[in-house]
Order: C-alpha cells, then structure tokens, then sequence
C-alpha cells in the first residue's frame, strides 16, 4: 500500500488508452514529407497503459497528496486559502478555455473585458494608476518591477544606480529577481519590534540606491509602523520602491501600497485571490504601478473605445517590453476575476479583518508553549520559535512540523524568515473554522508536552504518512532525477 | 460571505478572548495617515448565481474554436485532450496543494514531477529536466541565462525565425541583465547559415534557434549545431509544438546543450495563451546551473523509496542573491497534465497525433498551393504549420472567411515586413479533411472574386 509503482512500470506493450480517429485524409509515406535525418528512429519510449491504470495511478497520487481540501494548511507566507469551486467552473467554460490567443479582437472581447475590469480593480485595491497582467508568478512580477525601476532611471539619464535594498526578512526572491536586473542586493537589518531598522538604512541611503524591496506586513507577519517615513527617506535619494505582495491578504480595504508611498507593487493572485496553488503553480503575479512608471510597463495593455467595444494597445517606445508570450496566466486571471467580483468592497475587507483575527487568535494561544520573539499584534500571520525546545529537549522546528503532519494537518513554513532561530511561521487564512483553530492549538500544545516528556517521539515523526522522513542527502548527493528503463 | 466560516457573533467571542473590543485594535500598527478611509470602490458583491449568468455573458462574448475552423498555430495549438486528463488534474489533492516543501505528505504532486521529468527527457533526448518554468518563451530566457552564467554578460544569438514574442521577451530580459541579444537574418524560411558565421564570435555563449521555427520550417539543425559548438557557445533549441517531437529527432539526438519547451499542446487548454507550461531540459553537466525546482528519487527512513525536491541550493530561498533564477512559483499542475496527457496516449498514441498532424498539414499545403495565386512561401520541410503566399493580403482574406468561420491562419506581415500577404497556417489532429477542404474551397472564392479587384497583386 504504502509505495505507488511509476507510470513506466504499469501497463503492458500495445495498449493505449486514449486513440484518435483514423486519418482522413490520404497517408503517404513519411519519407516522402520529411528528410529522414530529420526523423526521429524510434517512438518516444512513452508508457504503454490502458484508461484504467492511468484513472487509478494518478487517484493514488493525488490520495498521497494533501491539500487544502484535506486539511489546515497553515503555511505562513503562502496563503493557502480555501479556493472557491466556482472559480474552477468559469475557468472550464468554452468560451474562455477554448481561446486561440491570437484570435482577432472582436471574437474575443469577454476575455479583453475580464482583463480590463480585473486591471481596473487590482488598480483600485493596490491604490495603483495601471496594473500588467502579464507576470505569472510573484517572482515574475519582481523582476518586471525591477525592470521597470531600471528602466525609469535610464530615462532620467541617470546610469550609476545599481543597488537595490532589500531587508533581512524577505523573501529569498527579492534578492534573487535583483540579480537578474543587474542589481546588487543590499541587505538592511530589522530592528526590535521586527520592522526595518531606520537607523541602518539612513547609513546605506546613497544616490546608488535604485530602490527598495519591502513585504508589508513583512514575514514575520508584522506591520512596518514606520512605513511612511521609509519611504520618504528612499524617496529623497531618488530611489523607487516595490512593494511585495505576498502578505496583500492582510491589506486589502484597510491600507494600499499606493498610499504607502510604494511605486511598484505585485500581488500574488493565487495567494491573494483565492487561485489554487495547484501543487506550485500555475499563478499570476501582476504588477501596479505609480503614474510616472506607466511608460515602462510591458505591452499590450486592454482598453475600451467609447463604443464599448475593447482593444488590446501595444507599449510605447519607453515600455521594457513583454515579459512572457501572450497576455498572461488568463486561466488564473478567470479565478482572480471571480473572486473579487463574489467578495465586492466589504467583503475584501471582511477576508482581511477575518485573516488577521485568526492569526492572533492563534498566536496568543500558542505563545506559553513556544516563544514569541516578536510579541506584538500581528496582522496576517505570525512566527514562533522552537528554540526553547531545542535548547532543552532536542526538539527542533523541523521535528514539530512533522510531528503536526501526524495530526492530519500541513506544517506551517519552518526555518523563514531567516532572522529567527527555528522558526515557524503560521498563517491560518481567514477561511478556516475557530474549532479548526482550537484543534490545531490542541495539537501544538501536545507537540509541546511530547517534546519535555518524550523528545523521541517527536524527532521520529511522522508515523502516519504513507512515507516517513526522507534522505534529502541522499537525494542531493546521488541525483536521481528520472526513470530510466534499465535501472530499479 | 461564505468563504469565512466563522459567524460575526463567532469573531466577537475570539476578539473578547483576544482581550479586545474589536477588530480596530488589531490594526492599530497600520499608522492612520496610510488607512483607506473609505470602502474599496469596487462593484458590489455578487451572489455565486449572479457569477455565474456574469460570466457566462463573458464567456459567451468570445467565439471559441468549438464554433470556429481554426488554422491559427504560431505559439499556440489546438490539440486533443483526452477526458481522463481534465478529471485527474481537477483532483483538488493535487490543486489545491501547494509546493510540495513537506515530502511526506506530498509524494503524490512529488512522484508526478518525478515522471514528467522523466517524459520531457524522453520527449527531447536530453539528460535532465526540471518541474517546469511559466512558458515556453521565459524557458527560452532562462536557457540563455544558464548560458551567460552569473557574470550576465556576452551575446546571445538568436534566429529571426524564433517565435517574435519569444524575441521580445529575451530582449527585456538581455537588457535587464545585461548581456547582447544579436539576431541571426532568416534565408528562404530558415535561419541563415551565412548570417550565423558571420556572427559567431569569441563573446558567444549561445545560439538560439526555433525547430520546427515560427514559420512552420525544419531548420538545418546539425549544421547549426556545428558551427555553434566551433566556438563556446551553448546550441539552445526552443520548442513551440513539442507534438512534433513524436516525429521529429530529438534535440539531444543533435547535440542540443539546452531544450526549453512551450507545453501547452501536451493536454492544457489554449485558455487565451495562458496558464502555459515552460519545459526546461539540459545536458547533465549543466544540471547545477538548472534554474527552478527539481523532483528527486530517495529513500525514507522506513526503507521505502521516496520522493523530494533536491539540489535545492540553487534556488533563491537558499541562495538569494546567487541563486540561478528567481523562480519560486512554477507551473507544476500543467506539468501534471502533460504527463498525464502523455500516459493515456502513450508510446502508439503519441506517434500517432504526430503523424495525423504532418499528414494533414502536407494535405492541406497540397491543396493549398493549387489556388490559382497561391504558392509556398518557401521550400522547406516542415511539420504541422507552414507559410503561404497570397494573391493578396492576408487581411482582406481573413475578414472574408470570418464570415464562413473559419480563420485561416496567421498574417505573418504583422511580425515581417518583407512577408507581405503571408499567411501561415496550422493544421493538428483537431481540423478535419471537411474543414480543410472547406478552407481551400473559401480561399479560392475569396480570390477569384478578388482578381477583378484592381487591388489584387499576382
């Protein structure tokens, strides 16, 4: 039971199940269509399996998968929510699946008209003057931000700008999209209250600074009081500033990253706005930006005649350029769309004040058994630290989150941000139950008991799951990274 | 609002055991001066029956290739999807997971990947993949940023016969980083070997080419793949159609260093050109250089195999600054779906969408090519997409077989000012000999009316 053999080790030679009909047109033989060293020899060596065994192996597979239709899925900074099922009909409607991208305007204005109305709205939410929906993922939209950074500076002529700062509690990919914009990454400190330290940053402030990367609330779930003067001091030395989205759900109704004083914001779509995360993508990661950016945005942009009638306009001569083909992950867009369209103003707000209250709720009760090295209102989520239960029983964050998957829930994220020793950062969603909550409390605090009273235990979890702890190790030193029909 | 379980009378009693009145004081670190002080404005909420008439009042306002004759390809291609591979991919354990980060409960999505990797290596002939990029156009990029290497720096060339989005985006991304994009000129449909001599250099880190390319057309890819390795740099192929590859030899076959993929026809729906799925597969040397996740095979501590995401000291959650892409995020459910896709088809299967494909294409170019006025763009092998000079601009001709619902493909002077009345046209396993017959039968109509047109241009 507890292993599923590989797609190439099932079925038997010559069945297939899926077939076409017969070819109706006349054949002629392949040699006469292609140069044969263009040809390749044999079929691609692809299983040989009927409907059945296909139907059963990936049922298997998906009953060895969790997700957040099986359980509380509290991973801080991912934002699993549960996603609407609605949103996966409208996406299977023909009208919107069975589009050719290329398709002329007028056969497909319902799918401009979503894109527009949807920029309209993520503009109004982030307090943004235009939105590209093209980036299709967070990290996507960062380096089409830092980009369009790039690209503004450039027009002013001015050239030497090359670092981007960025705190010590961010994502690690921040640092990374910076890199790919030819940036150096500089690192600014946290201060005590888990903020960015002002003080540091007034030191690194240069006219080298092209901007600043900032989460808010940042990942240790906590709201940058000081946000309004950070971005006044960025700002005097001509520098921009992104704003990442991944914590939005915090956010929404309550404050916007415009008003901030952000430049360029994303937001992630499938954290955000309920899209499923799909075991790691497909999302969207569009990007809002200022009034003075709007020339570097990548093309097309959706637009409306007074005719009503809608247009795709092609980026002017300062536009970086697209970022990927096409006009975005629209599937994505459809659930995004839908979800605004089903929670409306108050509802958003609702999502954000409902968010905010679970994780605090959850933070208070879990702070006697672990230490709470930011002890302050959180917004979104919050972190903990398993140091008190490693420094007096062994017991490390890795060891209580796979002792939780024993409990039939997900871990939260562990060992992120960096700043906290053994840390674990929670983020229940505003979509789960309180007795959802009281039950995960229960578990944590049992977790805690086991690590005074038998640290084994936990450091031998999990013992429920159809497979135990893995040798990443082993993984990483002897890759193995495809099946190949001669090895076992 | 029902997607926030809790009652209003529930919340209250959470707030009072938070030791607080109301949710206010829960957002009192978000200083006054940044609140929103009004309600978003946004329309209002909809009830999910609402939605649903909304939406498909939207849906409706697109006309969908279930009630058009489309020969459009050009990136994106309509292929057969299989039942099975919908109904599997909509199994929420797989759809509303996240990235698998705790293995042990995520061995399904986790052994998935492990067998599409296993496919995209058995597609391209190549050593190793990854668990996928967006699309087919930023795994081109990526290509090239393994190719330049952490300085960023040197020239990348690439054919004018690559798909022109795909064009664009290598150059906001050269620019971004910072390396030379040069384009290579294109010779009757191909890539112009002359050009690429001529352009070889000792700053080359690689040459990009597109098999079959945008125009439909086999390129000459040994002797590309020659001259690319005479110097030092890396013979990238991008895909648009990887169903060509169950006829085509793989890149690996050639010596391809890097093979970025769009996978889009492999069982996802076109969905307007997104979400799509980049598939990215290389030489095993460059396995460290690998930008994105991987799915790896190991053991667990109970003796069994097992499944895990390894060499994950590449990626920007350990390496930050120096990672070798910022991808976190990737495309891990169309992932599934082509490897599904793949399965049900199978080795036959396969084969045998590739050969419908060639076989219809080349019957309707043979038909095609008898229209008084029309002839090959060019005289080059090709696949299952192939350009075709019109008598007159393609414009003209796609507003009049609207009106027929059909649309005959793609007008290549939007991309190619030299490929005045061009158009170029797909055909898949999805267009019948009935709609082909009717597509020649339309053109012809078009244009014989047209030859009394003082427009018309032989």
């Amino acid at each position: 039971m507890s292993t599923e053999p590989l797609i190439f080790e099932c079925g038997a030679p010559g069945r297939q199940g899926a077939k076409l009909p017969a070819l109706d047109v006349p054949a002629r033989p392949l040699e006469e269509l292609l140069p044969s060293d263009q040809v390749r020899a044999e079929p691609v060596p692809l299983p040989e399996v009927s409907e059945i065994e296909v139907v059963r192996h990936y049922t298997h597979l998906s009953q060895r998968n969790f997700g957040v239709d099986v359980g509380f899925y509290p991973l801080g900074s991912c934002t699993m929510k549960y996603n609407p099922k609605i949103n996966e009909v409208m996406v299977g409607l023909p009208g919107f699946a069975r589009l050719h991208p290329l398709q002329p305007e007028h056969l497909v204005q319902g799918a401009i008209q979503l894109m527009y109305e949807l920029e309209q709205m993520l503009a109004e939410i982030t307090g943004m003057a235009r939105v590209t929906l093209q980036p299709s993922a967070g990290a996507h939209g960062e380096i089409t931000g830092l980009m369009i950074i790039k690209a503004y500076h450039e027009s002013r002529g001015d050239y030497h700008r090359k670092q981007i700062l960025i705190p010590d509690s961010a994502h690690g990919t921040n640092p990374a999209s910076a890199t790919l914009a030819d940036y150096e990454s500089v690192t600014i400190r946290s201060d005590a209250r888990g903020g960015i330290d002002v003080e540091h940053l007034k030191m690194l402030l240069s006219d080298r600074i092209a901007g600043l990367m900032m989460t808010n609330p940042n990942t240790l779930g906590m709201f940058d009081e000081n946000v309004v003067e950070i971005a006044r001091l960025v700002h005097e030395v001509g520098g921009q500033l992104y704003y990442d989205g991944a914590n939005a759900n915090a956010i929404l109704g309550i404050t916007r990253p415009g008003d901030m004083g952000f430049d360029v914001v994303h937001l992630n779509l499938h954290k955000t706005a309920s899209v499923p995360h799909g075991g790691g993508g497909p999302g969207a990661g569009p990007i809002g930006v200022k009034e003075h950016l709007v020339p570097f945005l990548p093309g097309p942009l959706p637009a409306k005649d007074e005719h009503g009638h809608y247009y795709w306009v092609d980026a002017g001569p300062q536009s970086i350029g697209r970022v990927r083909a096409n006009h975005g992950n629209f599937g994505a867009l459809v659930r995004a769309y839908t979800y605004l369209r089903f929670n409306g103003p108050d509802g958003l707000r609702r999502v954000s004040e409902s968010a905010i209250l679970n994780a605090n709720y959850l933070m208070r009760a879990l702070q006697r058994d672990y230490e709470l090295p930011y002890d302050r209102t959180c917004q979104h989520e919050f972190v903990l630290s398993a140091r008190r239960q490693k420094e007096e029983y062994g017991v490390h964050a890795l060891d209580i989150a796979k002792r939780l998957l024993d409990f039939g829930v997900h871990a939260p994220t562990i060992y992120f941000p960096l700043i906290v020793p053994e840390a674990m950062m929670i983020e229940p969603t505003e979509t789960e139950t309180r007795e959802t909550l009281d039950a995960f409390i229960g578990y944590m605090r049992q977790i805690a008991e086991e690590a005074r009273t038998n640290p084994d235990l936990v450091r031998g979890a999990p013992y429920t799951t159809p497979v135990g702890r893995l040798d990443q190790t082993l993984a990483a030193r002897k890759p193995d990274l495809r099946w190949q029909a001669d090895h076992k | 609002m029902t997607y926030i379980p809790n009652t209003p009378a529930e919340q209250e009693e959470m707030l009072r055991s938070l030791g607080v009145t109301s949710i206010e004081d829960l957002l009192d670190s978000v200083p006054e001066e940044v609140r929103l002080k009004r309600p978003l404005n946004l329309p209002a909420a909809l009830t999910e029956l609402e939605l649903l008439r909304l939406l498909r009042g939207m849906a409706e306002r697109n006309v969908d290739l279930d009630h058009l004759v489309s020969f459009l390809g050009a990136g994106t291609y309509d292929h057969f999807v299989p039942s099975v591979v919908d109904q599997l991919v909509k199994r929420s354990e797989f759809y509303t997971s996240y990235t698998p980060y705790q293995p042990e409960v995520s061995q399904g999505m986790l052994q998935a990947i492990y067998e599409y990797q296993t496919m995209v290596c058995q597609l391209t002939g190549m050593d190793v993949a990854n668990a996928s990029l967006y699309d087919g156009a930023t795994a081109t990029v990526e290509a090239a940023l393994l190719a330049v290497g952490p300085s960023g720096r040197g020239d990348v060339l690439v054919s004018r016969a690559v798909d022109p989005q795909y064009r664009q985006v290598l150059r906001t991304y050269a620019h971004g980083r910072g390396f030379t994009l040069k384009e290579v000129a294109c010779a009757d449909g191909i890539t112009s070997i002359e050009d690429l001599e001529r352009q070889l250099g000792v700053d080359t880190r690689a040459v990009i080419i597109q098999h079959p390319n945008f125009f439909g057309n086999l390129e000459p890819v040994q002797q590309i793949e020659h001259l690319t390795h005479q110097t030092n740099g890396l013979f990238i192929v991008s895909i648009t159609e990887p169903v060509s590859l169950a006829i085509l030899n793989p890149p690996g076959a050639y010596n391809a260093d890097v093979v970025a993929v769009e996978g889009m026809s492999l069982g996802s729906s076109m969905s307007y050109g997104g979400p799509a799925l980049g598939m990215f597969a290389s030489k095993a040397a460059y396995l460290r250089r690998l930008p994105g996740r991987i799915a790896g095979r190991t053991v667990d501590n109970r003796g069994q195999t097992g499944y895990v995401l390894t060499l994950q000291t590449r990626e920007q959650h350990i390496r930050r600054e120096r990672a070798t892409s910022n991808i976190c995020t990737n495309q891990a459910l169309l992932a599934l779906a082509a490897t599904i896709y793949l399965a049900v088809l199978g080795k036959q299967g396969f084969r045998t969408v590739g050969e419908q494909c060639l076989q219809k294409a080349h019957y309707a170019y043979e038909q095609l090519v008898q229209i008084p006025g029309f002839r090959p763009a060019f005289d080059q092998p090709f696949f299952d997409e192939f350009a075709l000079r019109c008598p007159v601009p393609v414009a003209g001709l796609a507003a009049a077989l609207e009106q027929r619902g059909i649309i005959p493909g793609y007008d290549l002077s939007r991309d190619y000012a030299e490929l005045e009345d061009t158009l170029l046209v797909c055909v898949t396993e999805m267009r019948t000999r009935q709609d082909i017959d009717a597509l020649v039968e339309a053109l012809r109509q078009a244009t014989s009316s047209s030859t009394r047109s003082p427009s018309m241009r032989a």
